[in-house]
């Protein structure tokens, strides 16, 4: 094949370029952030996070040296709030509402500071919350992803048995699988997990529910199902040569990034990245890190509808990614020896009228081929929808685009005894978003099974219940 | 640029800036550097019979990341020999005649000891003496210090005691750890005093160790009180020198101490009546160089308000400090708030709602939930404007009909006829 498995980078060079971005706070530049904080009240920057952290209430403790009591605000809200303080477009969300933003246009690092408490109170060990006194009753949770995970936390804290069941070997998900590596670790993400685990949520790895679980099963054994699955491969590309070796598909790229086993993640010289949401920048940026001397950013439309937020398309800049606006592939070519990839073959494109979504159509220019010499090509068209396994689940009801359909607040699907949130539900959100349909569904798990309301900081439950569409 | 120069009490100062006594005037040297850096005098680090100090001797409040809101510190009096300090203090006088050198004294409570120091310092050149009256701290458990200034008799007779053997003016030290300023400030003055300074250090307790138990400053696992100076005690050093400017029993050259850091807080207490600043703490913070911006921040501000001199604005707001009851109760005010420049902290709605009279709702305007005052029911406290941390977004707004200012002195006048000359 012609990506090569010797790195073009010496390993210590491609250990720097996956330092951390972000870097912990030293104690002095969290003690000055946090005093720097105006204490807002109903603090915008509170609405602006999708599980309504108490964030002004968490700094104010950072200030005063109160970590254990931070760590709890912030875990109180959103059980992977260590996670969501690394990965979190904080630029669009809590920062980006920041009144010191307003003011002085130098908003608080609200998710810095986030990440010093949670390290702080995860390296103490403390035990920030009890399982609740047994209640007798059991959920399973499907997918150890953002959403299980949250959805977990609470119920463990509401006296429930629960057993999470995920197809793969570690916890998390996403936050274990899929984030940029110099954004967070594979060890970030578990050792959260483990936080989940001391409630006494009990897990249940390498144990795909549909093959090695059935679904009457897992309705035996519990009194209600969360469902938090996410979303399946990356869209194919539907063009010739996809299936060349060379062609990988974004999340399963990163994955591989994920194991630090430099040597033996695959990496061109010159490497297209198909798409240009916050996924392909990861791709794009991780290949240019370890060492790709060409990595190129293939986009139909232009710069205005590309779906990366501003942050993470300036770091690409930053990383010295090209990116080619209205572009898109036809074929992928294979070298001339016929191993591997040798070259992408586009097409021009010019904006045409909105199509279904809203966003102006990409429309190919005729006569426009052309072709871009690249040894490995990067798929990052988003996600697939996880029909085949939800259609298992008899009752279960989904939009056109394979969407779960719920009730919300109570996260209840059109089965009664099926919750779901997360990426199965909003179509591919932040895992904030998750975090905030897990805390949800607890919420409503608990309502449909006992009648009683419990809320959690942040729930936002007085919205009347209605069919998401 | 405007005339710094000040007369006090007979001494000459090219500027009203003075070095209170302390760590910063402990050494001829020290003096030497601050007068070159501008200081326009001195007070030298009290001078009496040598002490031994403790360790450690420093403690502090922060206010979140400002070092250093409020200082004390359990240091006595000078710890060197009386022969030196007097050396120095006729050399420094010597090589800078222009610059005002006053020696603060503190000795035992005889007589024939205060005549002593009185004449030997006389003898150095100095141009005046400044009687510790006030120091909280060790030095007051001898019966020296505040212990002598918290006696009115005590003050007056040791002022008089340093009267009778020295021609150089005589300016007394006073302690706020007292009820009332007054009535010691009125016994110096009684006593021959030429001139009050104002204020020594505050009685504090600075805080505990929440690992080792220990309050600050540790001496080996115990502490003491010490005296607390620094910004902090701003407030109280100012009304302390306004209450002594409109005391007519009291009319003498007052010399302002007490949390002074900038031009400003100077300016303020030249205005309520000190004729000289005497700056301690923040010179231990930042240095002597802090004096560049003391002068040239004075003179700046008195030249853009058309003063020729500082002579001119000493005691100008002195007047307007008045007692409660001769406020005008007819005067209204209310804050207003400034939308645009509004950015949503919700500080003033909160601070109204659970501190003051919840008249600032949220309120939804064109889909922005903003903070909007209940003019009917806002009685123009300041609070939200105290704590909006935008400039110029809440501002006070008179709203009185213009009516004839009423006090409540008057209205008590108006309601009942005045008691009988012998009631």
């Amino acid at each position: 094949m012609s990506t090569t498995h010797i790195p073009l980078l010496d390993v210590e060079q491609i250990e720097r370029n996956f330092s951390e971005i972000a870097p912990p706070l030293a104690d002095a530049e969290a003690r000055f952030e946090a005093h720097r904080c105006l204490y807002c009240y109903d603090a915008p920057c509170m609405h602006a996070c999708p599980t309504h952290i108490d964030i002004p209430g968490f700094i104010k403790r950072i200030a005063s040296g109160n970590l254990t009591g931070a760590a709890r605000v912030i875990f109180d809200a959103n059980p992977i709030g260590a996670t969501c303080a690394r990965v979190c477009p904080v630029e669009v969300l809590c920062e980006g509402a920041c009144v010191e933003k307003t003011l002085l246009n130098q908003p608080i690092q609200i998710g810095r500071l986030q990440r010093f408490a949670t390290d702080a109170a995860m390296k103490r060990g403390r035990q920030l919350f009890k399982p609740g006194p047994p209640n007798g009753r059991s959920v399973g949770v499907i997918g150890a992803g953002p959403a299980g995970l949250s959805c977990a936390a609470y119920l463990a804290r509401l006296g429930y048995s629960v057993t999470v069941y995920d197809r793969r070997q570690l916890p998390g998900g996403l936050d274990t699988y899929g984030m940029a590596e110099y954004k967070m670790t594979q060890r970030d993400s578990t050792d959260e997990v483990a936080l989940i685990e001391r409630l006494g949520v009990q897990f249940k790895l390498n144990t795909e529910i549909g093959r090695d679980v059935a679904f009457a099963d897992l309705e035996a054994a519990h009194d209600a199902i969360f469902i938090g699955i996410g979303l399946g491969q990356t869209a194919r590309l539907n063009v010739p040569g996809e299936d060349l070796s060379g062609v990988y598909d974004a999340l399963a790229f990163i994955e591989r990034v994920k194991t630090r086993d430099w040597p033996s993640i695959p990496v061109g010289r010159a490497v297209a990245v198909i798409g240009a949401g916050n996924t392909a920048i990861d791709a794009a940026t991780q290949a240019k890190r370890l060492g790709a001397e060409r990595v190129l950013i293939i986009y139909r439309r232009t710069e205005r509808e590309m779906p990366a937020y501003r942050y993470e398309y300036e770091l690409a800049r930053q990383d010295g990614i090209e990116f080619i606006w209205q572009t898109a592939p036809v074929a992928i070519l294979a070298r001339a020896d016929g191993a591997g990839v040798g070259a992408l073959r586009c097409v021009r494109t010019m904006l045409g009228p909105p199509d279904a979504r809203g966003r102006p159509a990409a429309q190919v220019v005729p006569d426009s081929e052309f072709e871009i010499p690249v040894d490995m090509v990067i798929k990052a068209l988003g996600q697939t929808k996880l029909r085949a396994t939800l259609e298992g689940i008899s009752g279960l009801r989904l939009d056109a685009d394979g969407r779960i359909l719920v009730s919300r607040p109570s996260m209840q699907t059109g089965n009664p005894r099926y919750f779901a949130g997360g990426d199965c539900v909003n179509g591919g959100r932040e895992a904030v978003d998750a975090a905030q349909d897990g805390k949800h569904a607890a919420i409503g798990i608990h309502q449909a099974l006992t009648g009683e309301l419990a809320l959690f900081p942040g729930a936002r439950y007085e919205a009347a219940s209605s069919v998401e569409s | 640029m405007a005339d710094l120069s000040v007369d006090f009490a007979g001494i000459a100062s090219p500027n009203p800036f003075w070095l209170a006594s302390g760590p910063p005037t402990n050494t001829g040297s020290m003096v030497a550097r601050a007068f070159d850096m501008g200081w326009g005098g001195a007070v030298w680090k009290t001078v009496g019979e040598p002490i031994i100090n403790v360790c450690s001797r420093l403690a502090a409040v922060d206010l979140g990341p400002q070092r250093m809101m409020g200082l004390n510190n359990i240091e006595l009096i000078t710890d060197r020999p009386i022969e030196d300090n007097l050396r120095e203090i006729r050399e420094v006088k010597r090589r800078y005649p222009r610059n005002a050198l006053i020696v603060s004294l503190m000795v035992e409570s005889r007589r024939e000891a205060w005549h002593e120091i009185a004449r030997r310092v006389e003898d150095t050149g100095a141009d005046g003496v400044e009687l510790n009256f006030g120091c909280p701290h060790g030095m007051s458990e001898r019966g020296m210090g505040s212990a002598m200034g918290q006696v009115p008799e005590y003050t007056c007779m040791v002022t008089e005691w340093v009267r009778e053997a020295t021609r150089l003016p005589v300016i007394v030290k006073l302690t706020p750890n007292v009820t009332s300023i007054n009535p010691p400030a009125r016994a110096a003055v009684r006593g021959g005093a030429h001139a009050l300074s104002l204020i020594n250090t505050i009685n504090s307790i600075m805080g505990v160790d929440l690992d080792t138990l220990v309050p600050y400053p540790d001496v080996n696992g115990r502490a003491a009180h010490g005296g607390y100076c620094g910004p902090a005690v701003k407030p109280i050093a100012l009304n302390m020198v306004a209450e002594l400017a409109r005391d007519r029993e009291v009319n003498v050259p007052l010399s302002g101490i007490g949390g002074i850091q900038t031009w400003r807080d100077a300016a303020e207490f030249l205005l309520l009546g000190a004729t000289t600043v005497q700056v301690c703490t923040a010179v231990m913070h930042y240095g002597y160089r802090i004096v560049e911006d003391l002068i040239e921040g004075l003179s700046n501000y008195l030249d853009e308000k058309g003063f020729q001199s500082v002579r001119d604005i000493i005691g100008l707001s002195a007047p307007r400090v008045t007692d409660w009851g001769d406020l005008d109760l007819n005067y209204k005010t209310v804050a207003r708030i400034d939308h645009a420049k509004c950015i949503q902290c919700n500080l003033c709605h909160i601070a109204c709602e659970d501190g003051a009279h919840q008249c600032i709702p949220l309120t939804e305007i064109n889909g922005r939930r903003l903070p909007v005052v209940d003019e009917a029911e806002c009685v123009g406290c300041n609070l939200c404007y105290l704590v909006c941390p935008v400039p110029g977004c809440i501002s006070m707004v008179r709203v009185d009909d213009g009516s004839h200012p009423l006090s409540w002195r008057e209205m008590m006048m108006k309601r009942q006829p005045a008691p009988a000359p012998n009631a």
